[in-house]
């Protein structure tokens, strides 16, 4: 099962900004951006995840996870999570 | 209902610095979840997508507006709708019934107008390609043949001799109005005096009568100087025509050429922002109009050509998603079901482009590609749109003008397109292709009608 990491020195705050202490560059995350990272963040396996986000949003699993795909390519790409 | 909350894509996006953090400012665009009061769901739902509708209200208010306002400042006005900006039926009608002419550019386009009632008398032809069939018909029908050059001059000469009639002519006249790059391939020079040697041509003729002149002195002109210095320019040919010959005229035909709401390609602020009003451009054609020496019962009618300037803002394209996509740089890109073939304007204007539903705060950089297979086929190269998600719809304004009638069937059937009445309810104006419609005009070789793969 795929886990992801948040890296040590990614800062995020309560509305959702985060702050990369290694490069100085900041990010926005929108509502439901912020709850995945922040799960992210817990170690939450992929599977839980998309569970969780079902739960809580009006939505089926493969939009959920054809979106959490997509967020998380971003998010690797723009070095705020690595995968273990 | 359940009591979760509405999806949304989660969304990162990276901060550039130097520019505001725009994250918790609110939507920056509103929705455009109607068109003339109908849900732009409702009309997607029972029409399909892409749609084009058309709003009678807006069109008829257009053409009053201009109306008043060229009226108010000069005593006869006559407006001749320009039938290649959009000659669907229900357009034209709606112009002719807020009385406007027709002025049409081809054989087919004056059949247009005749097959919708139209008198000959009412319709101004111009065009640089008029057959001997069509001058013949002209002159018949006693419509106002605008010559173009000096072949054309001898066609109507001779055949209003074969018919033993009058013709109704003017000629259209090109001169330098400052504006470059100089239209001068249609009509007349002004500036090398060919104008009036076509005019003391026509004067020597019994079977020509002169009854007017015209111009038509680009498109989306920017410039009310422009408009002025084409003005005067006629108005010292119509001078020259009363002195000379003691001659006056019925009409001066101004032409088109008034921008639209559309920014241009490569424009950096919106047209709405910097695009002239038009009381400016009547206020420069008539001030010249005005100076003509007539006696004031004599004045020439003031006739325009306008087109995209009363019809662009009535029309708007419904579209959908069909999918999202990533592009190598991380940017969003969004494919939707309209592409350029029938957003031909794509190539002149950065179109108006509305979410009909509403979104979140959070916003993305989007390119957006018709459904094409094709390079070219781009709508947007990056546009600002909230968070958008697959079959959800956007609508793309300023589309009444060259867009219905340039289309090209390319790939795809072109779509249905309908008509919002004052009345609220929705009239389809004209049905979407299907694969019969195309195929009724082709012919196989028999030789070609079997084969083994
Ligand atoms: C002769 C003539 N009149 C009128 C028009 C309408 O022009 P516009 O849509 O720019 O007002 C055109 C279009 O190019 C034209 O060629």
């Amino acid at each position: 099962m795929k886990i992801f990491e948040v890296p040590g020195y990614a800062a995020i705050s309560e509305t959702g900004f985060i702050f990369l202490g290694n490069t100085g560059e900041t990010f926005n995350l929108n509502e439901i951006g912020k709850e995945i990272y922040e799960l992210i963040k817990k170690k939450k396996p992929y599977d839980e995840i998309v569970s969780e986000i079902m739960n809580n949003y009006d939505s089926d699993q493969l939009t959920v996870e054809r979106d959490l795909d997509d967020f998380i390519n971003q998010l690797k790409s723009f070095g705020l999570v690595t995968e273990k | 209902m359940s009591d979760k909350r509405r999806y949304e894509r989660p969304v990162v996006l990276k901060q550039q610095t130097g520019f505001m953090n725009k994250f918790g400012s609110g939507p920056l665009t509103h929705p455009k979840s109607e068109i003339d009061g109908i849900p732009v769901s409702e009309l997607a739902e029972r029409f399909g997508t892409p749609l084009f509708v058309i709003s009678e209200r807006r069109i008829r208010e257009n053409q009053r507006r201009a109306t008043r306002v060229f009226s108010t400042r000069y005593p006869a006005v006559r407006f001749a709708w320009s039938y290649k900006t959009n000659y669907l039926n229900a357009v034209c009608s709606v112009f002719h019934q807020e009385g406007s002419w027709a002025e049409v550019v081809s054989g087919f386009e004056y059949e247009k107008a005749r097959r919708l009632g139209v008198k000959g008398e009412h319709i101004i032809f111009n065009g640089p390609s008029k057959t001997k069939d069509d001058i013949r018909r002209a002159i018949k029908e006693g419509a106002a043949i605008h010559i173009d050059h000096f072949d054309e001059l001898y066609d109507v000469f001779e055949i209003s001799r074969e018919e033993d009639r009058t013709a109704r002519v003017a000629i259209r006249v090109n001169c330098d109005t400052g504006v470059y790059p100089k239209w001068d391939r249609f009509g007349f020079n002004f500036e090398n005096d060919e104008a009036k040697q076509a005019l003391r041509r026509i004067m020597t003729s019994d079977r020509l009568n002169p009854v007017g002149l015209h111009t038509h002195i680009g498109t989306y002109m920017m410039t009310t100087d422009s408009y002025k210095t084409a003005t005067d320019k006629l108005v010292e040919l119509a001078a020259w025509l009363k002195t000379e010959y003691g001659h006056t005229l019925e009409y001066i035909d101004i032409g088109g050429g008034f921008p639209s709401n559309n920014t241009l390609n490569g424009q950096y602020l919106p047209a709405e922002q910097i695009v002239p009003s038009i009381e400016e451009y009547a206020n420069a054609i008539s001030t010249a109009l005005l100076s003509l020496p007539y006696a004031k019962d004599e004045l020439p009618v003031l006739i325009l050509e306008t087109g995209r300037a009363l019809i662009d803002d009535a029309a708007s394209l419904i579209t959908t998603i069909l999918a999202l996509k990533r592009l190598s740089d991380g940017r969003r890109a969004l494919i939707i079901d309209a592409g350029v073939n029938i957003l031909i304007t794509r190539f002149w204007y950065k179109h108006k482009i509305t979410p009909a539903q509403p979104g979140g705060v959070m916003t993305e950089n989007t390119a957006i590609y018709g459904p094409l297979c094709m390079n070219i086929d781009c709508i947007a190269e990056n546009i600002v749109l909230p968070v958008m998600k697959k079959g959800d719809r956007l609508v793309i304004d300023y589309v009444g003008a060259y867009d219905m009638t340039q289309w090209m069937q390319f790939i795809t059937l072109r779509p249905n397109i309908v008509m919002v009445m004052e009345d609220g309810s929705v009239e389809l104006i004209r049905e979407s292709e299907n694969i019969e419609y195309l195929l009724e005009n082709e012919r196989i070789p028999e030789k070609l009608r079997s084969f083994s793969l």
